[in-house]
C-alpha cells in the first residue's frame, strides 16, 4: 500500500515568485521523512506539492517531476482530485468539519470514494480508523456528537482518522502538533510511529526534537534571505543529520545557532 | 455619567464628537417612536369594532386580511424564485468565476440594486407581463388541474405571479451580495480539509461551504423577504388588484399588497378610510419588524456557533 515518492528537480512558483528551488530527493515507503528548516524556507510549500494542494492558491505551479511509484503526479492526464484521494493530509490546525458528527467526519472522505456505503461497512471503517488513530476509546460512546466539540488533540487525531479512513498510499502531515499541548503531541508522535508500518509518511515540523524522535530520514531546508527561494541543504538519515551533518549550515541550525 | 472618570478634563473635540454620535443614536429612537406613535394613534379609530369604514363594510380585519395574504404571497413567491438564483450567483462569484469576471459581475449586481423601483414597475408592465402571458396560457392549458394555474388566464399578464417575478429581481442584488459574502467567509481550513480528502469543487462546497453558510443564507432570505414585503411602486404599477384571498396565480383577479394599496388608495381616501389605510400600514410595520427580528436572531445564533 505504501508508495515510494521521488522528487526530481522540483521548483515551486507562486506567480513570478520562486518559493522552492530545484529539490531532488527520494522518500522511501514505510518510513517517516521529516522536513525541517526555519520559517519561510518552503518546507510547507513543498509538502503541499506532494498532493497538489498548493494549486488551491491561484497562480501556483510546479516545475519538475514528482513520481509516485514511477508515475508523475504532474502528468497531463492526472487529475489532482485523484492524487488527493491517494495522498492523505493532516494540517497545522485541526480542521474537522464543525457541524458534522464524529462518525460523519471519519466517513467524509470514504463517502466521496464510494457512492453508496452500507451501514455495516461504514461502522467497520469508523471503528477501524478511530482505533488506528488511538481515538476510539475516547469517543466510541459519542460518535453522533459534533467533531467541533472535541479537544484540540482529539480533533487532530480525528483528522488523522479521517485521512486514513480512505486508505491512502501516503500520509502528509504539515506541522500536525504545532497547535497542540505536550500530552497530545506525544499521542500524535506515538501514532506516527505506529502508522509508518503501513504508510509512507512525510512530516513538516518546527520542532527539531520531534524530527529526531519520530523520523527515519530528515531533509533540512533553508533560504538565503527574504524573497529568496527555499533550497534543500541536506538530506540524510535522521541520525546522521543530527549527529554528524556534512554541511555547516545544517549544523548551525541543529545546534540552535539560528532559526 | 457622574463617575470618577468625568473629573478628568476632556478635550473639546472629544466632547463635541461624543455629543454628535449620541445625538445620532437618540435620533433613530425618536424617529422610530414618532412613526410608531403616529401609526398607533391614527389606527385606533379604524380598529374600533363599531367603526363604519366606507372601504371596509365588514370591519377592518376583513378588509386587511386579503392585503396581508397578498403581501405575504407575493413576497414568499419572490423568495422562492430569488433564493436558488442568489445562492447560485453567490457561489459562482465566490468559488467558480475567475477573479476578473467575479468582480465585474459583482458590479452588475450592484447596478441592479441601483435601478429605481418605478423603472422595475414600468419594465414589469411593458416587457415582462406581455412576455409571460403566453407562458401563463400554456401553464393553464397543460397544468390547469393544479389550483395555482386555474383559469381564466389574465389577458394582460399583470398577475400576482408577474409581480413576484419583478420582486424576485428586485431582492436578488441584496441576497446574492449577502450570499457571496457568506460563502467567502468559509474558513480556508475547512475547504482545504475537503479538498485534501479528494473532494471535487462541488463536493468541497457540499462538505464545507454550504454547512457553514446555512444559517447565514437563512437570514439573508429573511432580509430579502423583508424587502419584498415592503415594496410599493412595482406592485402598485403592475397589479390590477381585487380584494380576494386566492392561490390562483395567473387570473385577472389578484390579491393586492398592503403597501401598494396604501399608495393607490390614499390620494382619494377621506375620514375613517384614511385611518383604515394607516392601520394597514401598522400591520405591515409589525410584519416587517417580525421578519427583521427573526433574521437578527438567526444571525446572532449563527455568530455564536461559528465562534465555537
Amino acid at each position: 500500500m505504501a508508495k515510494r515518492i521521488e522528487l526530481k528537480k522540483v521548483s515551486v512558483f507562486y506567480g513570478d515568485f520562486r518559493a522552492v528551488d530545484d529539490v531532488t530527493l527520494n522518500i522511501e515507503p514505510r518510513t517517516v521523512t521529516a522536513f525541517i528548516g526555519p520559517s519561510g524556507c518552503g518546507k510547507s510549500t513543498l509538502i503541499r506539492t506532494l498532493n497538489r494542494m498548493h494549486e488551491v492558491i491561484p497562480g501556483a505551479y510546479v516545475d519538475g517531476k514528482v513520481l509516485m511509484d514511477g508515475r508523475n503526479l504532474y502528468g497531463s492526464d492526472v487529475d489532482p482530485v485523484e492524487v488527493r484521494r491517494q495522498v492523505g493530509m493532516v494540517f497545522q490546525r485541526p480542521n474537522p468539519f464543525p457541524t458534522m458528527s464524529i462518525r460523519d467526519n471519519v466517513l467524509a472522505g470514504y463517502k466521496l470514494n464510494n457512492a453508496r456505503v452500507a451501514k455495516s461497512d461504514a461502522d467497520d471503517v469508523v471503528e477501524k480508523s478511530l482505533k488506528r488513530a488511538n481515538l476510539w476509546k475516547e469517543v466510541k460512546d459519542r460518535l453522533d456528537k459534533p467533531g467541533g466539540g472535541l479537544s484540540g488533540g482529539q480533533q487532530q487525531r480525528l483528522c488523522i482518522a479521517r485521512a486514513i479512513a480512505v486508505e491512502p498510499e501516503v500520509l502528509l502531515m504539515d506541522e500536525p502538533t504545532s497547535a497542540l499541548d505536550p500530552i497530545s503531541t506525544l499521542a500524535i508522535e506515538d501514532l506516527v510511529s505506529e502508522l509508518k508500518q503501513e504508510y509512507t509518511i512525510v512530516i513538516v515540523t518546527h520542532n527539531m526534537q520531534q524530527a529526531g524522535r519520530i523520523s527515519d530520514k530528515t531533509a533540512f531546508f533553508n533560504i538565503d534571505g527574504a524573497g529568496e527561494p527555499g533550497k534543500l541543504i541536506e538530506f540524510d538519515d535522521t541520525a546522521t543529520i543530527f549527529s554528524n551533518p556534512t554541511k555547516k549550515m545544517t549544523e548551525d541550525y541543529i545546534s540552535g545557532r539560528f532559526g | 455619567m457622574a463617575n470618577t472618570r468625568s473629573q478628568v478634563p476632556k478635550k473639546r473635540g472629544d466632547v463635541v464628537f461624543s455629543g454628535l454620535v449620541t445625538a445620532s443614536g437618540i435620533a433613530i429612537l425618536v424617529t422610530l417612536s414618532a412613526v410608531a406613535t403616529f401609526l398607533v394613534v391614527e389606527s385606533l379609530p379604524a380598529l374600533n369594532p363599531s367603526a363604519e369604514i366606507g372601504n371596509a363594510p365588514e370591519g377592518f380585519w376583513a378588509y386587511v386580511a386579503p392585503l396581508v395574504f397578498g403581501t405575504l404571497l407575493a413576497a414568499v413567491l419572490a423568495l422562492i424564485f430569488a433564493t436558488p438564483l442568489a445562492i447560485g450567483i453567490g457561489l459562482f462569484i465566490s468559488h467558480y468565476a475567475p477573479r476578473r469576471i467575479a468582480s465585474s459581475l459583482g458590479y452588475v449586481i450592484d447596478l441592479l440594486a441601483a435601478i429605481p423601483s418605478v423603472v422595475y414597475g414600468l419594465w414589469g408592465i411593458q416587457v415582462l407581463a406581455p412576455a409571460v402571458q403566453p407562458i401563463y396560457q400554456w401553464l393553464n392549458e397543460n397544468l390547469g388541474w393544479i389550483p395555482l394555474f386555474v383559469g381564466p388566464v389574465s389577458g394582460t399578464g399583470r398577475t400576482i405571479l408577474t409581480v413576484s417575478f419583478v420582486l424576485a429581481i428586485m431582492i436578488l442584488p441584496i441576497m446574492s451580495a449577502l450570499a457571496r459574502e457568506i460563502f467567502l467567509q468559509t474558513p480556508k481550513l475547512n475547504e482545504e480539509a475537503a479538498l485534501a480528502l479528494g473532494a471535487t469543487r462541488w463536493e468541497m462546497i457540499k462538505l464545507s461551504v454550504l454547512p457553514f453558510a446555512r444559517s447565514g443564507l437563512l437570514s439573508s432570505a429573511m432580509l430579502g423577504l423583508g424587502r419584498a414585503v415592503g415594496e410599493t411602486m412595482a406592485v402598485a404599477m403592475v397589479l390590477s388588484p381585487a380584494a380576494v384571498i386566492t392561490f390562483a396565480l395567473i387570473t385577472p383577479t389578484n390579491p393586492s399588497t398592503i403597501a401598494s394599496t396604501i399608495a393607490l388608495d390614499f390620494p382619494e381616501a377621506a375620514g375613517l378610510n384614511v385611518n383604515a389605510l394607516i392601520a394597514a400600514g401598522l400591520v405591515l410595520f409589525v410584519i416587517t419588524m417580525a421578519v427583521n427580528i427573526a433574521a437578527r436572531g438567526i444571525i446572532t445564533r449563527h455568530a455564536r456557533k461559528v465562534a465555537f
